[in-house]
């Protein structure tokens, strides 16, 4: 599925004029990046100065550490992996079940109950968050607690819906009927037929979602507090005090943003891919 | 055609009783299986998708619905006991006169609008560059998508620096045209700007690429014969691409606009007064900053519930009305 299109016919061969512009855009799209860097490797004062610095200095090292030990980085790093990660086997694990229900499988209600998942997909979760804040905090006892971040998203509507158009047209109908013939269970078939064919999508799900709770920020913030944050909760709790140390702040942001960055240089492609299959199918 | 298969499928599994067998054990371990059988078919399917509505249950409808029972409450943490103070509707009634409810949706339609609309005409543009025969096109693509994996928090991080009124480089950059550094969270205009800057960055390149999806389904050969028919490429972007296009517009309208009416890390982030009021004299508070302000900051549980349900109203009537001029659209088409 490389990048999930096909190209029919080439269409015309751009100019130079084209280069330009998304070469423009595209550093557009770097700059405030690149500028946390800048900040985040010069002192206070080289920032409160203008001229401001347009290349990175020689502090960047000092700063990041500094950051990591104000912020609580540590911590937050690893709180970030585990509740990412954990939502990301979770929801595909969840979705890829139910998307191969909704797929290939015929039973009673099915429309209905597909076209509830696709509603469900808009409805804005953070308005339910006062209930679930007693929910989790006092019915459940987790305040500053990462179980109160995983569990409410375990699931997901676009999950189900993702996975759902991506077996429909990814797996024959014909080898459900063969392992049916052949005595297999729904279960049998579902782990050593639906999860192999499944596995390209269910790696594209997985990379957005995990992207998707790696920047995750209301309710982390809500949830937690700086003596076990998130990364996000972290930069955001870096913002505190009057004057505001910029070096410090952005020190964070390239600590968070980092991570994902690498993430995003190995595996772009993949998750290019997964944006605008999604697209054209949904 | 795959009912009818399965239906097949489930006699093929479950012989019917041949009348010369014998019964005894062997029947009745056969008569288990097929009823084994029959629910592993029609019923194990309830099994696979009960796990996400089960959970969605849950953590998604049972605090919706809850949200309207608190929301006619006078709940508050600091008054013990007043979860089971009923006000009945009075949440709503104070909401309709409440100059700072007012204020905070003018602000979300007001950067909704300065953020969906320059973001989606860009967005377009920018698929309509990509969709050309280019080199290094998993570069350029992987370029136009960095913002979408930096977090919404770390994108308001550094936009603060760059919109700070002291030393922030935007304010350098306009330095020869100003007398004062400008103060970007002191005005409605400035301050919405800003805000809307951080959402455009962030969501172009992401919606650029959904855009360029689809116009690679578009067939080639409607080109080529438009361009036969003497249509100069800006009449064919506007005839060919733009109507070929419109389920996809229709789709990212829907889903930018719910995401403008839930905008919070931004304000959030972008606030200096510390208790979430969106600006000294709330230019950037937006609903569910007022939200997170009326439920976190002063503890009324009751009233952030009634803006949670009025602002769950308004999305629904918004999406509700954007599918009603899709269909009206669509049949207007036909």
């Amino acid at each position: 599925m490389a990048l999930g299109t096909t190209r029919r016919r080439s269409p015309d061969q751009a100019r130079w004029g084209t280069y330009a512009i998304l070469f423009a855009i595209i550093i557009v799209s770097i700059f405030p990046l690149y500028w946390s860097v800048v900040v985040s490797s010069r002192d206070q004062s080289a920032i409160g100065r203008y001229p401001p610095p347009l290349v990175p200095g020689g502090s960047l090292w000092d700063n990041l550490e500094k950051a990591f030990e104000q912020g609580n980085f540590g911590l937050a790093l690893t709180n970030s992996v585990i509740v990412a990660g954990t939502i990301t086997i979770a929801v595909v694990f969840t979705s890829t079940l139910a998307g191969f229900a909704f797929a290939k499988l015929t039973f009673r209600g099915r429309g209905g109950l597909f076209a509830a998942v696709v509603g469900t997909m808009l409805v804005p979760t953070q308005l339910a968050i006062i209930p679930l804040y007693i929910m989790v905090t006092q019915w459940f006892g987790w305040s500053n607690d990462l179980r109160g971040v995983i569990v409410p998203a375990l699931v997901s509507a676009f999950g189900v819906f993702f996975m759902r158009q991506y077996l429909y047209s990814a797996m024959p109908t014909e080898l459900l009927e063969a392992g049916r013939v052949d005595g297999a269970s729904t279960l049998r078939i579902y782990w050593s037929v639906v999860l192999p064919i499944a596995r390209p999508g269910a790696a594209v799900l997985g990379l957005l979602t995990f992207i998707t709770y790696w920047n995750d920020l209301f309710w982390p913030l809500i949830l937690l507090n700086t003596q076990n944050p998130t990364v996000q909760v972290a930069i955001a709790n870096t913002r505190s005090g009057i004057e505001v140390d910029y070096s410090l702040v952005l020190a964070g942001t390239v600590i968070a943003t980092f991570p994902m960055l690498i993430v995003f240089l190995v595996l772009g492609r993949q998750i290019i891919g997964g944006i605008m299959q999604g697209a054209v199918k949904g | 055609m795959t009912v009818r298969t399965s239906e097949q499928l489930d006699n093929r599994g479950a012989p019917p009783d041949s009348p010369g067998r014998p019964s005894g054990p062997s029947s009745r371990r056969q008569a288990w299986r097929s009823r084994l059988y029959r629910f592993d078919v029609k019923g194990s399917p309830y099994l696979y998708v009960l796990p996400f509505f089960g959970l969605f249950a849950v953590f998604g409808l049972f605090p919706l619905v809850y949200t309207a029972i608190i929301s006619t409450t006078a709940w508050s943490p600091r008054k013990p006991g007043s979860e089971d103070v009923s006000v009945g509707l009075d949440n709503y009634g104070k909401l309709l006169s409440d100059d700072n409810f007012h204020n905070s949706l003018i602000n979300t339609f007001g950067i909704g609008l300065v953020s969906t609309v320059p973001q989606l005409l860009l967005a377009l543009g920018i698929a309509h560059l990509l969709n050309y025969r280019l080199r290094g096109r998993l570069f350029l693509r992987m370029g136009v998508l960095v913002p979408y994996i930096t977090s919404v928090a770390a994108v308001a991080l550094i936009f603060n620096q760059i919109f700070a009124r002291d030393f922030g480089l935007l304010n350098w950059v306009l330095q020869p045209f100003m007398d004062n550094p400008l103060d970007w969270r002191a005005d409605k205009w400035s301050s919405w700007l800003a805000v809307s800057t951080m959402v455009i960055w962030h969501w172009t390149g992401y919606n650029a690429l959904i855009y360029l999806a689809a116009m690679q389904t578009i067939p080639y050969e409607l080109y080529e014969s438009a361009s036969i028919d003497g249509a100069s490429k800006w009449q064919q972007f506007w005839h060919i691409t733009i109507p070929s296009l419109r389920p996809t517009i229709i789709f990212t309208v829907i889903v930018s606009t719910i995401g403008a009416l839930q905008l919070f890390a931004e304000p959030f982030l972008f606030d200096t007064t510390r208790n979430s009021n969106g600006g000294p004299e709330r230019e950037f508070q937006t609903v569910v900053l007022y939200l997170y302000q009326q439920f976190w900051t002063n503890g009324r549980y009751g009233y952030a519930a009634a803006i949670a349900w009025t602002l769950f109203l308004i999305t629904v009537v918004i999406a509700l009305v954007n599918f009603l001029l899709v269909r009206r659209i669509r049949s207007a088409d036909d």
